[in-house]
């Protein structure tokens, strides 16, 4: 500030081309910028065309639904004049000719059917069957010729869902995912029992991350010690065993469980002879029958043996750094091994075991091949759905509104998590 | 510099090769159901469609539909020529997934085709049977099918079953009860299909649900089942060529066809035709039945059928007794509701 005062007023500071020293910094520093930016780039571009914009896309796709907006113009500009309390007039029935007669010429009789039959069950063999019979119609009035067509369309549920589908943007598949609806009135209830499945596959979902989670640190804590504690050369051992299994590709080892898991396999003959079975079904862990293929029980086994790494390894990382001098310093004032193991060791590998959990709960919530190959029907989880959804139904609504719940849940947790542990306490290292 | 961007350029020529190997230019992709079928179908039809010089890529699936609905949505058709069966064919026609078939550029006699009129869409090419099977060596021979399936009091142990509510339902009817001629219009009712899964629900926890045609076999092979279902010429090629002592039960079998189906969009529409104009050759399809007991939905194919395989063909007399013929069409308008239910069921 000194110097600023003693200089004459124009006379800035200036390199020796000329340039204020300001501005030529602010050049050089942005040129660093540029540089340090271009070589995140392609990293950055990576991330947003392969994470960023699939989510973006996988969440409009949850509420994005034109397949009866972009078929039934006319019929959705009629309905507009409609109060919504008796059948329709004339004029949308005509209008609903017209569309049909364009939508059969098209092929796209069936996709509204599709569309109006995840509200009305059963009116898509109604829909295509109409619009192979719609043709043959060409003199007004249209309302009896179509309602003597299918019955369906002379009641006023079937219009309401229609003007209810109109827009392109629905809440339809979010709230076929949290098992509810919407009524005919617009207010929004739950679905029939039969069809309540979505919160259960949450709930189970989520259940089966959390026992996987919580066996993988039961099994993984003392194994953890253990390598941190023992000799360099019993611990690189020990760690071998820990690794290899790391390395192998989980479908080889989801694949082994298959063969483990099967009535004569290895694994059943061995929990079948030592009772295991027998305490498994007493605890109603299986399905009754002395097997464990196809049971929840495998799919947790099989999940737990594939995570068991990494919940281990962030903890065994983070045990390597504790000083043994703490636990003498335990001791020495007095503690028991127990009382100074709680006390004094176990806190400080908490960001190890909350990394650990982490890592594992988030990656199981995931899970899609391991419950699909050795688990039943009734240990799918959400991930399970969602394929089914996009190969096999087609339904990239349903299929992205199930992505929204699991993106959601993965957040919610992760704040919970971040309240109970806090994010900056974590290490994998 | 220099180095990186050659780095780059051999980076991005290594990724361009890729993408021609994975898809050249003038290769045909054919997709069919893998497994003993789609063996039988290599020999039959594809490699003499190679050695008369033309080039093909082949790939498999389990009539995952979706998959060409969503290759025809996006306008990105990868492949050429689909085997699908009947349901598929028509909800695929419905839904606008497959070209319309111009029978006079396959250079074909629509008449002359068993089926060639269930749609507009696709091109018959066999007669196959969804039937369940046992391994004599472990099993005792059930009176009927249902006794097979249901009864797991006489026969305990697990049942392998197709991943799907086609022929399920039908069959889970018959053996509540329901006339044969009765079981669609039962089923078109939503008591029907509650019905038909409450039977089910006596066998849920003792049923392997498969997905992969050489799955039934297998299971069945490895001693995880009791009983079986599947194609009957996966069992066939299981007894004939891997000499398993197999015994397919023909009681209540549900037969169907198979297409060839073109799915909309494909740059290769003509290729299409000309080699599904190829693979319907009376004498080829015949060729065909040296390799799996399907019968060949092509009239002037009988001819040439070798006689050996009359028995196992799912039209032999004996086997057609107590045949179920299901109803095509009301899978084709019911499919997609019913196998959600299906689902949602599967997952409670």
């Amino acid at each position: 500030m000194a110097m600023a005062q003693a200089l004459p007023h124009d006379a800035t500071m200036r390199t020796a081309d000329g340039t204020p020293l300001k501005v030529a910094l602010a050049r050089a520093e942005r040129r660093e910028k540029l540089k340090a930016f271009a070589l995140v780039s392609p990293l950055f571009a990576f991330i947003v065309l392969s994470f960023v914009f699939p989510i973006l896309v996988m969440l409009y796709n949850a509420a994005h639904d034109p397949d009866v907006a972009d078929n039934m113009p006319l019929t959705i500009a009629a309905l507009a004049q409609w109060d919504g309390k008796d059948l329709p007039s004339e004029e949308v029935y005509a209008a609903f000719v017209t569309d049909m007669k364009a939508a059969q010429q098209n092929r796209q009789v069936a996709l509204i059917g599709k569309r109006l039959n995840y509200e009305i069950s059963g009116i898509r063999s109604k829909v295509i069957a109409t619009g192979r019979k719609v043709g043959a119609l060409d003199q007004p009035p249209f309302k009896e010729a179509v309602i003597a067509i299918d019955p369906i369309w002379g009641e006023t549920e079937t219009w309401a869902t229609i003007e209810r589908s109109s827009s392109a943007y629905t809440p339809f598949y979010m709230l076929s995912m949290l098992d509810m609806r919407q009524a005919v009135d617009g207010s929004v209830e739950r679905q029939p029992q039969e069809r309540r499945i979505y919160i259960d596959v949450l709930k189970r979902t989520l259940g089966i991350s959390l026992l996987v989670t919580l066996m993988t640190l039961i099994f993984g804590y003392p194994v953890a010690y253990l390598l941190a504690t023992s000799p360099q050369k019993t611990a690189s051992i020990l760690m071998i065993f820990v690794l290899l299994p790391f390395w192998t590709s989980l479908l080889v080892r989801t694949t082994a469980w298959m063969i483990l898991m099967q009535d004569d396999g290895v694994f059943s003959q061995f929990m079948s002879i030592t009772g295991i079975t027998w305490l498994l079904n007493l605890f109603g862990q299986i399905d009754g029958s002395p097997r464990l293929f196809h049971t929840r029980f495998a799919t947790v086994v099989a999940m737990m043996h594939i995570q068991l790494p990494f919940t281990l390894l962030p903890i065994y990382s983070v045990m390597k750094t504790i000083s043994p001098n703490y636990m003498r310093a335990a001791k020495s004032l007095g503690g028991t091994p127990f009382y100074s193991f709680v006390r004094v060791y176990m806190p400080q590998t908490l960001p190890g075991v909350a990394a650990g959990c982490l890592l594992t709960f988030i990656l199981s919530l995931g899970y899609f091949i391991t419950p699909a190959l050795v688990g039943g029907p009734s240990d799918q989880m959400i991930s399970g759905f969602i394929f089914s959804a996009t190969n096999n139904e087609n339904n990239w609504g349903k299929a992205s509104a199930l992505g929204v719940i699991l993106l959601i849940a993965t957040i919610i947790l992760y704040y919970v998590y971040n309240k109970l542990v806090g994010i900056d306490r974590m290490k994998l290292g | 510099m220099k180095k990186l961007s050659l780095v780059l350029a051999a980076a991005l020529l290594a990724g361009t090769a890729l993408a021609t190997t994975a898809r050249a230019a003038d290769e045909l992709t054919i997709v069919s159901w893998g497994g003993a079928y789609q063996e039988s179908q290599r020999k039959a039809f594809f490699e003499p469609y190679i050695a008369a010089g033309n080039k093909i890529t082949e790939a498999e699936y389990s009539g995952e539909i979706a998959k060409v609905r969503a290759m025809v949505e996006a306008n990105a058709v990868t492949w050429d020529v689909v085997d699908v069966d009947t349901q598929m064919a028509l909800a695929g026609c419905a839904e606008g997934s497959f070209e319309t078939i111009d029978w006079g550029k396959l250079g074909l006699d629509k008449a002359k085709f068993i089926g060639g009129d269930v749609t507009d869409c696709a091109v018959p090419n066999i007669l196959y049977s969804t039937v369940a099977a046992f391994d004599t060596s472990k099993t005792a021979e059930p009176a009927n099918l249902f006794e097979a399936l249901f009864d797991t009091a006489k026969y305990p142990g697990k049942r392998a079953l197709q991943k799907s509510p086609f022929v399920n339902l039908e069959w889970a009817l018959m053996a509540d009860g329901v006339a044969p001629e009765e079981v669609y219009k039962v089923l078109g009712t939503n008591e029907g299909v509650d019905r038909a899964l409450k039977k089910l629900d006596t066998i849920k926890k003792d049923v392997v649900w498969w997905t992969a045609g050489a799955e039934g076999p297998q299971l069945l092979a490895d001693g995880q089942v009791v009983f079986a279902t599947s194609w009957n010429g996966r069992f066939y090629n299981a007894i004939k060529n891997d000499k398993k002592p197999f015994k397919i039960i023909w009681d209540r079998q549900a037969p169907d066809w198979d297409f060839w189906a073109i799915p909309k969009g494909t740059p290769k529409i003509e290729e299409a035709y000309r080699f599904i104009s190829f693979a319907s050759d009376a004498q080829r399809m015949a060729d065909q039945t040296k390799y799996i007991s399907y019968g060949p939905a092509n009239m002037d194919s009988e001819a040439g059928i070798d006689p050996a395989i009359l028995p196992d063909l799912p039209s032999a007399q004996d086997n057609l007794k107590t045949v179920f013929y299901p109803d095509p069409q009301f899978w084709g308008d019911k499919g997609d509701e019913l196998r959600e239910r299906f689902n949602a069921w599967l997952a409670q």
